[in-house]
């Protein structure tokens, strides 16, 4: 129930974010750098790769991008 | 002297007069769009990891993990506009690693050198996408393959995000589906009598069992001011199938061991927010959190944040730490403590109760001029992170990244 609470605050956090100040593109240089990508870097590639093997917990940051079982 | 600039200025004139009578001629050529097909870029990617503890499911719970893995990925992207203005974006992905795992020699430990020694892991992809400005939509579609010695994966995804009419909120959602094929191999003492051990000439008759994994994920972005956008995203996934790993040994408190079991289903939600601030000039904040919780009893709390820092407009020194908090799978207990009641049971540490910590630092260079003066190498990216974790395994990461534009 309290996952599902939490499920609930998230949703509902995501619907005001769009209620927020509106940004023209002129004013995006900042927002337009590379290093503000909401995403992980090329670079990161095989370190989400050992997380997701290493670790019990995986998902919400692009997930399983190729298959493998990551057996050993 | 006078004569010679006022022969430049007139020069410049007639040039831009005779611009001026093309686009006229032609209508606006800025408005022009090449549709051939066009190369984006190429990022290359090489990394070695490694890896040692000693807790390795494979020897249940005792014994070295040590591990080493040369990892290579080569990606090219190409873009074309089509006739309704839609671009659409084509990428291949190819990646080869080369590992080899201490454990997995324990598979078959009378051996000097078991089948899963060392292995290669090979997993292209292709992807296409189709952004339509018109509309603000992106539409995508992906195939994955993955093959091991022992595994074999195909993977389908496909995604749709939608952009607010000011740019400043995108929604997406995607699906994947991951088809996987398991070649059971035993360890060498748990065998049938007329079992095969699963090496190259003694494959006839081994059981392949099936792992299949869905997910879904639902994102959405917002800019919230000139300095700060933030994302939020669920990603709940689903498993089914053979979800234990054939070769991992469980010793038993009264002194037996057999291979590992586990659940044929489990269901999955991580709920992810990232937050990237851009403060004064030079300082950018990249935060992530991620809360997870499965039905196999494993909660987890993960939080990265990474400060890259413009030593100038084309050097940055990026620094990194990562702490992922989990507690342990209902089905997780250590060498010699399983019931032999029990219905499910594993040894498998990465199911354990931990805390995990990488942390290392980044060096990012993109000179105008590209990298050596080679115009097309547009930028380069190092990485080195150390990895910590608390029943003892330590790991180091290597990366290298080229970016060809």
């Amino acid at each position: 129930m309290k996952y599902l609470n939490l499920l609930i605050f998230f949703v509902c956090a995501v619907g005001l974010m769009s209620s927020c100040t509106s940004v023209k593109e002129y004013q995006k240089s900042r927002i337009n750098d590379s290093d503000m990508e909401l995403s992980s870097r090329k670079s990161e590639k095989f370190e989400q790769a050992f997380y997701l093997y290493r670790e019990g917990a995986s998902g919400a940051n692009g997930g399983k991008s190729g298959g493998g079982c990551g057996c050993n | 002297m006078k004569k010679i600039l006022l022969a430049i200025g007139l020069y410049c004139s007639f040039l831009n007069a005779g611009k001026a009578q093309l686009s006229t001629y032609y209508g606006d050529t800025t408005n022009f769009k090449k549709r051939t097909l066009k190369f984006e870029e190429i990022n290359i990617v090489s990394g070695y990891y490694f890896q040692d503890g000693n807790n390795s499911a494979i020897t249940g719970g005792i014994g070295t993990e040590q591990l080493t893995d040369f990892a290579n990925s080569f990606d090219i992207t190409f873009s074309k506009i089509d006739r309704y203005n839609r671009l659409h974006t084509f990428n291949v992905d190819f990646n080869i690693d080369r590992y080899t795992s201490a454990s997995s020699d324990n598979i078959d430990p009378l051996t000097r050198s078991s089948a899963s020694k060392s292995d290669t892991h090979i997993y292209p992809s292709i992807n296409w996408s189709v952004k339509d400005d018109a509309t603000r939509t992106t539409k995508s579609l992906g195939y994955a393959f993955s093959t091991e010695y022992d595994y074999r994966s195909h993977g389908f995804n496909g995604g749709l995000t939608f952009l607010s009419k000011d740019k400043n909120t995108e929604y997406a959602i995607k699906g994947s589906a991951y088809l996987d094929t398991y070649m059971c191999i035993l360890p060498s003492e748990l065998r049938p009598a007329d079992y095969p051990s699963g090496a190259n000439r003694d494959k006839a008759g081994i059981a392949y069992k099936p792992r299949n994994t869905f997910s879904g994920s639902f994102s959405v972005a917002q800019v919230i001011n000139q300095r700060l956008q933030v994302m939020g995203i669920i990603e709940p996934g689903f498993q089914e199938g053979l979800l234990s790993t054939p070769f991992h040994r469980v010793y038993f408190s009264n002194g037996n061991h057999t291979t590992e079991k586990l659940p044929s289903t489990k269901i999955k939600l991580p709920i992810g927010l990232r937050v990237s601030y851009f403060g004064g000039d030079k300082l950018v904040v990249r935060g992530f959190y991620r809360f997870y919780v499965d039905d196999w009893g494993m909660v987890a709390h993960t939080a990265n944040i990474e400060i890259p820092y413009k030593i100038s407009p084309f050097f940055s020194v990026m620094p990194f730490y990562r702490v992922n908090n989990q507690s342990a799978a209902k089905y997780f207990n250590k060498y010699g403590a399983h019931d032999p009641s029990e219905t499910y049971y594993t040894s498998d540490y990465d199911l354990s109760k931990f805390i995990s910590e990488f942390v290392g630092v980044g060096l990012r260079m993109a000179p105008p001029g590209g990298i050596a003066h080679v115009v097309n190498w547009n930028s380069m990216e190092l990485r080195y992170g150390y990895y910590h974790r608390s029943n003892g395994m330590i790991g180091h990461s290597v990366s290298l990244q080229i970016k060809i534009k």
